[in-house]
């Protein structure tokens, strides 16, 4: 504790003004290169033999000022949301969990309330669970989903301050130095952000503390909306437990066993011991790095992503006019002439307008490929300019691109043309553009015995090329019913073909037919009691030629009598 | 049991095989109307056209509307010629059947265009099969109307087909089984071109319509059995 009081840096009467006004702090950020995630070993080494020099004053860690937010049910809710966007949303008494793949079969990843106080606990067996709590709803995490919600909500924090950052699995950093005061102070700016998280529906525990060390650990054991300031810092993260110091499991265990229980016990031992025991290891193993970042000895900035770009060009007309037709040509190609200047280009544009009397409308439009190209941007509207409701006149007119991707130029011809299949993404452009997602597609097979399972269909805006070694070489019909025709037979013995049958209220005489071509259900797909199919490609008396099967085999105690149906027709 | 004969050399004894021509896909547009809507002879017909495309880096666009797509099913990749690409779009109104295929027509991005319409919607006139034409032969793409259920109308279509199934060849190993298909095409209006009627079958030439003296030429005697 001594060591503690001699590192404090900044005099005791100093006002805590300097560290709102934005001084060296942003120059210091911007010149730094990006640190990597795992701190350099040398600094770690560095301890063994005494504790890291004092920054200077000007760089002081401790005078920033850092907001650790947690959110505690951020996977839950996202799967709530969605549930409740399918009408499937359970209720909230009723226990669920959301599981992901562990060594030896799912381990519960996130739950909601009620399982909590069942005593369902993160990281457990799902089935050791489901012993305990046989009413527990069990569904799969969206384990990426929640990284890329947890990547826009850091860029929606940018509104408190202008460096944030992702922290772990379920957490984001703030670095707010210079930021409070335009919120009403530290305490009024927490409440703030709380505030805004719970609109959104997520719960949070935040602290804010001078360094990133101190303020994850309050935030996740320290008092609700806890504020620390330098000097109190020691006297606040002290009676904390040493699995706040961002240790792993095994080093807590092992800090535990030699009776360091918090962190404050870790602060009074020597800190030549640590360094001998623990110089060596990485820093989620190593309890002294971790306290040094605590206390601000080994510096740890916020490392804020740069934001992605924006692209959006805006018309503001002298009057309000009905229709955005003329405007747009020269929208799309300022929006052209910006994204080509930043070498990007567009997957999803969007035309918003903002009437006089205050509404607001858009419509927008996405692209297979990535593009810059004015003429087909313009294309892309076509004749559903129509659907904007313009009122009485709008006055203002946005192009913006929400989406844009690195787009590099390739020659793939001597000549200079660049025939790399730019001509058909800017069809599927135009086609989804007017048709819709779901109406364009491309085939996709997949690997599986069934027909219909192995006819899988993708999106074409995800400009997927099958892969033609993929398909057997068999014989399948050139068209697939979507769902199989049942048709009324006639045999002569059951196991094989039919003699004669009635499909489309039409009777036809087989006359000639190949097969059967057995296709087992697929046990680790189908339900327990899905019956085996036997394909015929059959001819009837006028030439038809037909796919059928029969749904089971007599006698194979899966059902009654096997069913007949018209699965496809050949050519 | 007849003798086993390989079906790519002689087809019908009999007839002159240099009389048989191989029919390839022209850049203009065409119709074929199926005879029934019980089978996919005309689907047959136009995938053994489609076959020489093969290997092209430019997708097949394949537009149904809606009826079309429940009543003849879907295009299924594994039953289509080895190496076409397809870019599949399920319209749910005739208009956008054609609108479609006039858009894939005038972007170079595709080998070839297939739409199927169902009936005789009002929006399939002689207005819109012309502009399709014309696009078809300004961009050099073929186009190809497949009309199931529909009378054949006024149309600027350069060549409509008529398409029923005949029982196919003997399988060469399997008396019992069909072997390939054998179609009757009937070429009933052309432009540039007598009209005609034809043994239409898939050989590796492509498509090759002979002469042949009657369906039932082809019935092998086993199925007649």
């Amino acid at each position: 504790m001594s060591r503690l009081t001699q590192l404090r840096v900044p005099d005791q009467d100093a006002p805590r003004a300097p560290t709102h006004a934005p001084g060296p702090g942003p120059l210091w950020r911007a010149v730094r290169p990006h640190r990597p995630t795992t701190p350099p070993v040398p600094a770690a080494r560095k301890a063994e033999t005494a504790p890291p020099e004092a920054p200077r004053t000007d760089r002081d860690p401790l005078q920033r000022r850092i907001v650790s937010i947690q959110f505690e049910d951020l996977a839950i809710a996202r799967w709530l949301r969605w549930a409740a966007g399918r009408q499937d949303a359970p209720p909230d008494d009723l226990p669920v969990a959301l599981s992901v793949e562990g060594p030896h079969g799912p381990i519960v990843h996130a739950v909601n309330r009620a399982a909590r106080m069942a005593g369902i606990q993160p990281g457990a067996r799902v089935v050791d669970m489901r012993a305990l709590c046989p009413a527990l709803r069990v569904a799969w995490a969206d384990t990426d989903g929640d990284r890329m919600a947890l990547e826009r909500l850091m860029l929606w924090a940018r509104r408190w301050c202008p460096w944030t950052a992702l922290d772990g699995d379920d957490g984001l950093v703030l670095d707010t130095t210079g930021s409070d005061h335009l919120w009403g102070g530290e305490a009024a700016l927490l409440r703030e952000i709380e505030g805004q998280f719970s609109l959104l529906g997520l719960s949070t525990r935040l602290a804010m503390a001078p360094t990133h060390g101190a303020a994850w650990a309050l935030a996740r054991f320290g008092p609700v909306r806890a504020v620390v300031t330098p000097d109190g810092l020691a006297q606040a993260t002290a009676p904390l437990p040493a699995r706040a110091l961002r240790l792993e499991g095994d080093t807590v265990l092992l800090l535990q066993r030699l009776g360091l229980k918090t962190i404050g016990d870790l602060a009074a031992v020597p800190r030549v011991s640590l360094a001998r025991r623990f110089a060596t290891t990485a820093l989620p193993q190593n309890p002294l790095a971790r306290l040094d970042q605590l206390q601000g000895r080994l510096p740890e900035p916020v490392n804020a992503e740069a934001e992605p770009p924006r692209f959006a060009v805006q018309a503001r007309l002298a009057e309000p006019v009905q229709d955005p037709t003329a405007y747009l040509p020269d929208l799309c190609k300022d929006l052209c002439d910006a994204l080509g200047a930043a070498g990007f280009g567009a997957r999803r544009v969007t035309v918003t307008v903002y009437r006089t009397d205050g509404e607001v409308s858009q419509l927008s439009a996405a692209t297979a490929r990535p593009s810059r190209d004015p003429a087909h941007l313009m294309r892309l509207w076509g004749d559903r300019l129509d659907r904007i409701d313009p009122g009485f006149g709008f006055d203002l007119i946005t192009l913006s691109a929400d989406m844009a991707e690195d787009m590099r130029q390739v020659q793939t011809w001597l000549d200079g043309r660049a025939d790399d299949g730019a001509q058909a993404a800017q069809l599927i452009d135009r086609l989804v553009a007017r048709l819709g997602h779901h109406a364009v597609q491309v085939p996709a097979p997949l690997p599986s015995h069934l027909p219909e399972r192995a006819a899988g269909w993708l999106p074409a805006m995800s400009l997927h090329d099958a892969d033609p070694a993929a398909l057997a070489a068999q014989d399948r019909p050139p068209c697939l019913f979507d769902n199989p025709e049942e048709i009324r037979v006639l045999y002569a013995v059951p196991e094989g073909p039919p003699a004669q049958f009635v499909w489309r209220k039409q009777t036809h005489r087989v006359t000639r037919f190949a097969g059967p071509e057995r296709i087992a259900p697929e046990w680790w797909n189908d339900r327990p009691g899905t019956r085996l199919r036997d394909y015929y490609r059959v001819e009837a008396q006028a030439g038809h030629r037909l796919w059928i099967y029969r749904d089971g085999v007599l006698g194979d105690d899966r059902g009654d009598v096997p069913r007949w149906f018209v699965h496809g027709c050949f050519g | 049991m007849p003798p086993v004969q390989d079906p790519s050399d002689s087809l019908f004894p009999g007839a002159d095989q240099a009389m048989d021509h191989v029919h390839a896909l022209e850049p203009t547009l065409s119709e074929c109307f199926a005879t029934s809507t019980l089978d996919a002879a005309v689907i047959g017909f136009v995938c053994a056209q489609l076959a020489a495309l093969a290997g092209d880096p430019r997708p097949v666009l394949w537009v149904q509307d809606r009826i079309s797509r429940r009543e003849a099913g879907r295009p299924y990749l594994a039953g289509l010629p080895r190496g076409l690409k397809l870019l599949h779009v399920m319209a749910n109104r005739p208009v956008d059947v054609l609108w479609a295929m006039e858009e894939a027509l005038y972007s170079s991005g595709v080998c070839a265009v297939l739409g199927e319409v169902w009936g005789d919607p009002p929006a399939l006139d002689f207005t819109a099969t012309k502009r399709l034409a014309l696009r078809a032969e300004a961009r050099a793409v073929p186009a190809l109307l497949v009309r199931r259920a529909a009378t054949p109308n006024l149309s600027a279509a350069r060549q409509r087909w008529r398409i029923a199934a005949l029982p196919a060849l003997p399988e060469p190993y399997d008396n019992r089984a069909p072997g390939a298909p054998l179609w009757q095409a009937e070429l009933f209006r052309a432009r540039g071109r007598a009209p005609g009627s034809w043994v239409a079958r898939q050989d590796h030439r492509g498509l090759v319509l002979s002469h042949a003296t009657a369906p039932d030429t082809a019935m092998p005697a086993a199925a007649r059995a």
